[in-house]
């Protein structure tokens, strides 16, 4: 069962894996909105290293304002940037 | 890597040219190796060589062209793009990395990236441009869009909303890029013939009608 | 907030791997040359397949591989060079060839 619905705020952790990570540092941290729930697949941190990978977990496409994310970012205010996270790297806002 | 013709006795191999011959030749003893004990064979590797090589935006551009003049195929596209081109004759592989297909519009517009390596939709466009895996878009295309797109010769007004997609997973994005304008009537050859593939990816629009 | 290297937590600095490239200080204009594939860069493509396809390589471990270079290495090799690398990486990893055996058979075929 997927932890998180389309229109749900999440907050990407904050993370340090010891091997193979697919969640950029740039958005570590950083609040956005599920856009679509892409479906259930096996862990990429696992399968680096031989692992099958399983349980799956779903993977969402979230959806960040950018100039939430950069600073200097200049352009349209409603300017967005969407990238595919794991559910293990999403947490609600009130977790943080 | 420079391109100039040096006459032989005059070429002194730069640094670069021999870092290439060492992987070339690396590789070929390694290919030499992996046939001699059987792990695979030759055939194999030219089998997957001419596999890489069939693909290319040409078919990306038909889908396109289908998609601009067929709403309800531009539509079942959007939703699961595996279905609606199994529909017109397009077996993609049944297992992971999946496509998904985004439309651009006068409102919105996509931009595609992969920050992390270089993940592009390969089983319909084969292989992705140098330029697409290169350190400089990875780090700037995420931060600077716009000024990105205006190197390849696209500005964006500034209510346009630009989404960068950075497809860092299991997905796969293919754009359909806004329908040039006065194609109307254009048979699907000559759409197709309007597309770019740097406007699959959505850097550059495609081209415009009077091109043709 | 985040820094150019990494970002800040409660565990400290966390430093970003050499292949997290996003939001890189970097303003060099994107280079749109394309350059014709050199049989060796097919043939190493090639054979990535061929190793998937039964199971012997899988894309997660070729990037992970890819992600243990050396930063200054990472950012001056060519994106075949790195592919090449990881092959050899895998197949040693996997003990389907010995680095040895890969330097003798280089020297054979460069005739030194």
């Amino acid at each position: 069962m997927e932890r998180f619905k389309v229109g749900d705020t999440v907050k990407v952790r904050i993370d340090s894996p010891s091997g193979h990570y697919r969640t950029p540092i740039y958005i570590q941290g950083m609040t956005g909105v599920i856009e679509s729930v892409c479906g259930r697949f096996k862990n990429p941190e696992k399968l680096a290293y031989g692992h099958d990978g399983y349980p799956l977990e779903t993977l969402y496409t979230v959806e960040f304002i950018q100039r939430d994310l950069w600073p200097d970012y200049t352009g349209n205010i409603a300017d967005k940037l969407l990238i595919d996270i794991y559910e293990h790297w999403l947490n609600t806002i009130n977790e943080g | 890597m420079s391109n100039d013709q040096h006459p032989n006795h005059g070429h002194h191999e730069t640094e670069t040219e021999v870092q290439a011959s060492y992987y070339a030749s690396r590789s070929k003893a390694i290919e030499t190796l992996l046939v001699e004990k059987g792990v695979m064979t030759t055939t194999e590797i030219d089998r997957e060589v001419n596999a890489m090589d069939s693909k290319s935006p040409a078919d990306g551009a038909k889908i396109v062209a289908l998609a601009w003049s067929d709403d309800l195929f531009r539509t079942k596209l959007l939703a699961n793009a595996s279905e609606a081109l199994k529909e017109i004759g397009y077996e993609l592989p049944d297992k992971t990395p999946y496509l998904k297909v985004v439309a651009n519009s006068d409102d919105i517009h996509y931009v595609v990236v992969c920050t992390l390596c270089s993940c592009y939709p390969r089983m319909l466009l084969g292989r992705p441009p140098d330029w697409y895996k290169s350190l400089a878009y990875r780090s700037r295309v995420v931060v600077s869009p716009r000024e990105v797109m205006e190197e390849f010769g696209l500005r964006l007004s500034d209510d346009v909303e630009v989404r960068v997609l950075d497809s860092t997973a299991d997905m796969r994005y293919m754009v359909i890029p806004r329908r040039p304008l006065g194609t109307e009537g254009f048979d699907q050859d000559s759409l197709a013939a309007l597309v770019t593939r740097d406007s699959m990816i959505g850097v550059s629009d495609p081209l415009s009608a009077d091109c043709l | 907030m985040l820094a150019v290297d990494g970002v800040i937590s409660d565990m400290g600095a966390i430093m970003r791997g050499v292949h997290d490239r996003g939001g890189l200080p970097d303003d060099t204009p994107i280079n749109r040359e394309e350059h014709e594939m050199m049989d060796w860069e097919l043939r190493v493509d090639a054979m990535h397949a061929v190793l998937g396809n039964k199971g012997l390589r899988s894309t997660d471990q070729m990037r992970r591989v890819i992600e243990s270079i050396p930063k200054d290495q990472y950012e001056q090799m060519t994106y075949y060079e790195r592919w090449a690398f990881a092959l050899e990486t895998l197949v040693t990893e996997n003990e389907l060839l010995s680095a040895e055996e890969i330097d003798q058979k280089m020297s054979d075929i460069v005739g030194n």
